[in-house]
């Protein structure tokens, strides 16, 4: 089968970028080896955040916010979308420094969207949150969505425009002939003028038939969810000084995450929660939260995700061969990012630029430094 | 908590379990048994050191068999760990458990996993009404409270357990209002092949037929054939309404008890990852394991019904072979003496499966009561899913049950799926056009029992090995 672009990973940065090619009048061939959303695009906690971003993406996740807010003109689905907030916690006047020295770094950056909150405001926000704690960093446009929905979303509306998917096609090799890019997988062979890579925790192994070697370490990070709980928290949470990621999805349950790893058997793709590295999660929770102490964890799971030296993707047309890009690497923090990326990389692809400030996210990067 | 890491753990207290235990310890395997009750039986003889000599009786001979068998266990020197839930286990071999509100992990070099059957949920309209039940549930108060139902009761389904339940009733004194039998007539003809071999069994077809003579002499109204069975009523049941010979009757009672055979506990082997098949003749998922019950996880075995429904006795054979195969694996004992000591286990076990065709056969329970034809009718009752939602779904391009899942949320309240699975295998197939084994099995998430934030947090690592 032949097109303008074939794009490797049915992630959803894979279906972003279809999306917005196939707004563009680009036919796009979207080859995944499992089934779309399967990994990390589907497995994800959803977390909607501009807030504690490295600078590098700053000016990204802002852009990518304006467009989550409207996402349902794009994708015809609200995603799931909400916008409550998220606040990093302080729970002592340690934390409170640090935090406000992020957000003077934020506002020299010439960027508005974190802002420091006291304790007055936080209990106010969040008044179900066990007393002591001393205030906050907040970003009051942040929420979270359903992954799975979204990424069906994105797919389904590049679908409409003749974007093509393919399930269950793994590649076998990548080779440029001509103008032309042929791709064999063990289902068929594909060609098309340009091949772009966001195939997640493999992407790696994309990128090396191009030539290109990239320290990407796939990684599943942890995340549990509890039964149905009444409704008592509106914003996302993390903390300061301690590894945590808590919100209160519409339906009432609770997810609850930290970047716990994993056991992961990379190679047959298989993720053992690691329980005794869980528990220190559950105290998180319980610091913040002592009333939960009887509600039940309904499920853990983790998603494989690519994870980069620097926690930023790669984003960045190929140095090796003309007519390649890469977009990989979101280091567990891509969800909100997506519908950007689909219009950074296909205003590469179709004009040959974009107005973001790419730099920070070359492929090469890391050749550089240990040169 | 004592020693946290066995040689062999077993799981699980029935008849499987309790032989496997008692034969590794007397070859000298320190072993554990792992049990969610407070003594040893398992479901099927559930409370039998404990139950009063009348009601035993009630329950028959076969139920008394398990006696031998727990005193077997008794007096043997393996570990006993009742009242502890498992919920998780990975292919590493380690175990999360909990016993009186404390969480703890074990390990083990060796595991056979004897998690026994469950009752084939079966949604239908008005299935989750208060009123409602599965006889097993009848069953368990029976066993362990001596507690039968005051207002009588209508028993509906299919399969061998349905009619010992109606007669361990009868004897009891309850009323029973009308037995629904689901099973489809033709189902006579299909199965009529398999009765010679079934004869060489026959023991449970006289006992079968016995139950129903006693039945039909004690005036219980009994209704074959029956289709289209629903439960109605505000707030709880009040009538049951089925279609028997073209008509449609209806019955007024406080009390349904279902029953449409029993299906293998999957959720251990499921966690741990092992490779499931769909059996076709079972009309279930079940864990791939060689003749020896050792699963795709190398040091992993399963017996017993856990493994595919061939009922109580040949459970305690299949546990003592997986035994064997483990004490031959961490040699013990070798290979000879290993296939020497299970012949009679085997000739025995062959013997008394001579009837599950036939059983398979006569009790199919037909694709318009598993593929949940109405549309309102719930199948996730965790999470509030429709039939009409998963069709929906399916119809949208979602045809596999994990996609199913990530999209409609049916499978991911906390029972995991365990009560709607079946149902959306056979919904997915039917609405999709593909074979059941096609639609995947919903991936296995822990914790597979109840676990709070509170015992989590609880949890003694550092003795962890």
């Amino acid at each position: 089968m032949n097109s303008d672009v074939i794009i490797i990973g049915g992630g959803l940065m894979g279906a972003s970028c279809a999306l917005q090619l196939s707004m563009r009048g680009l036919q796009c061939i979207v080859l995944e080896k499992d089934s779309p959303g399967r990994h990390a695009s589907g497995a994800n906690a959803g977390g909607l955040r501009q807030l504690n971003r490295d600078p590098a993406e700053i000016p990204l996740t802002v852009e990518a916010a304006k467009m989550w807010r409207n996402i349902e003109a794009l994708v015809d689905s609200d995603c799931d979308a909400r916008f409550p907030g998220q606040i990093r916690l302080a729970e002592n006047k340690q934390d409170l420094a640090k935090l406000q020295q992020r957000a003077d770094l934020v506002t020299q950056l010439g960027y508005h969207h974190e802002e420091m909150i006291g304790e007055d405001e936080l209990y106010q926000l969040v008044p179900t949150l066990t007393p002591g704690c001393v205030g906050g960093l907040i970003c009051r446009q942040d929420g979270y969505g359903r992954p799975y929905h979204t990424l069906t979303a994105f797919r389904r509306k590049a679908e409409s425009l003749g974007a093509q998917f393919i399930s269950d096609a793994k590649v076998q090799s990548i080779q440029q002939q001509g103008e032309s890019w042929q791709i064999n997988t063990d289902q068929e062979r594909y060609s098309g003028g340009v091949l772009l890579n966001c195939a997640g925790a493999w992407a790696n192994q994309i990128a090396e038939q191009l030539d290109e070697t990239v320290p990407l370490e796939p990684r599943a990070l942890m995340l549990m969810v509890t039964e149905r709980l009444p409704h008592f928290v509106d914003p996302v949470l993390g903390a300061a000084s301690r590894k945590l990621s808590f919100k209160q999805m519409q339906n009432g349950t609770v997810i609850i995450g930290g970047a716990q790893i994993a056991k992961l058997d990379f190679a047959r793709e298989h993720t053992e929660i690691d329980w005794p590295t869980m528990v220190e999660c559950a105290k998180t929770v319980l610091r913040f939260f002592p009333q939960l102490g009887d509600v039940r964890i309904v499920r853990a799971w983790a998603g494989i995700e690519a994870i980069m030296p620097d926690n930023i993707p790669v984003i960045d047309a190929s140095q090796t061969f003309a007519n390649a890009y890469h977009a990989f690497g979101f280091s567990a923090h891509g969800y909100q990012l997506s519908p950007i990326i689909g219009r950074i990389m296909a205003g590469l692809i179709t004009d040959g630029k974009t107005d973001f400030p790419l730099h920070p996210f070359r492929i090469n990067r890391f050749q550089t430094e240990n040169a | 908590m004592k020693n946290k890491h066995y040689p062999l753990l077993i799981i699980g207290g029935g008849p499987a379990g309790l032989s496997a235990a008692a034969l590794a310890a007397e070859h000298g395997l320190a072993c554990a048994l792992i049990d969610e009750q407070a003594e040893p039986g398992g479901q099927i003889y559930r409370a039998i050191e404990s139950i009063p000599e009348p009601h035993a009786k009630l329950l028959g001979s076969e139920y008394q068999r398990g006696k031998g068998l727990a005193q077997a266990f008794r007096n043997s020197s393996a570990d006993y760990l009742p009242e502890t839930r498992v919920w998780s286990l990975n292919a590493d071999l380690q175990i999360g458990a909990t016993r009186q509100d404390q969480a703890y992990m074990l390990s083990a070099e060796r595991i056979i996993i004897a998690s026994g059957a469950m009752e084939r949920p079966v949604p239908f309209p008005g299935w989750t009404l208060p009123g409602v039940m599965q006889a097993g549930a009848g069953q368990i108060l029976f066993k362990t409270a001596g507690l039968v139902p005051d207002n009588g009761v209508v028993l509906a389904g299919s399969g061998p357990l349905l009619l010992l339940l109606a007669w361990q009733y009868l004897h009891a004194g309850v009323e029973i209002k009308a037995l629904l039998d689901v099973t489809p007539l033709g189902n006579h003809l299909t199965a009529l092949p398999k009765l010679p071999k079934a004869l060489l069994a026959h023991h449970y077809l006289t006992k079968g037929i016995a139950y129903q003579i006693d039945l039909k002499r004690a005036g219980v109204p009994m209704y074959l054939g029956v289709s289209d069975l629903k439960a109605e009523g505000d707030e709880k049941l009040q009538t049951v309404q089925f279609k028997h010979r073209g008509k449609t009757k209806t019955l007024e009672s406080e009390l349904l008890l279902t029953h449409f055979g029993v299906i293998p506990q999957i959720a251990l082997t499921e966690a741990a990852g092992c490779r499931h098949d769909w059996d076709g003749n079972q009309q279930c998922w079940r864990p791939q394991h060689d003749d020896w019950g050792k699963t795709s996880i190398e040091k992993l075995w399963i017996a017993g019904d856990g493994a595919g429904i061939n009922g109580a006795r040949s459970a305690e054979h299949a546990g003592r072979l997986a035994a064997l195969d483990v004490l031959q694996s961490l040699k013990l004992i070798a290979v000879e003496k290993r296939d020497q000591l299970s012949k009679k286990d085997r000739q025995w076990m062959l013997a008394d499966r001579h009837i599950r065709p036939f059983l398979e056969a006569y009790f199919q329970l037909p694709k318009s009561l598993l593929t949940v034809p109405q549309d309102d009718t719930v199948v996730c009752r965790c999470e509030e899913i429709s039939a009409g939602e998963i069709r929906a779904q399916v119809n949208n391009g979602h045809d596999n049950s994990n996609q199913l899942k990530y999209f409609t949320r049916c499978g991911m309240g906390p029972c995991q799926g365990r009560q709607c699975s079946n149902a959306v295998a056979h919904i997915v197939a039917d609405c999709s056009g593909k074979n059941i084994p096609e639609t995947g099995l919903f991936r296995g998430r822990p914790p597979i029992a109840p676990l709070t934030l509170k015992q989590l947090a609880a949890m003694d690592v550092e003795e962890q090995t």
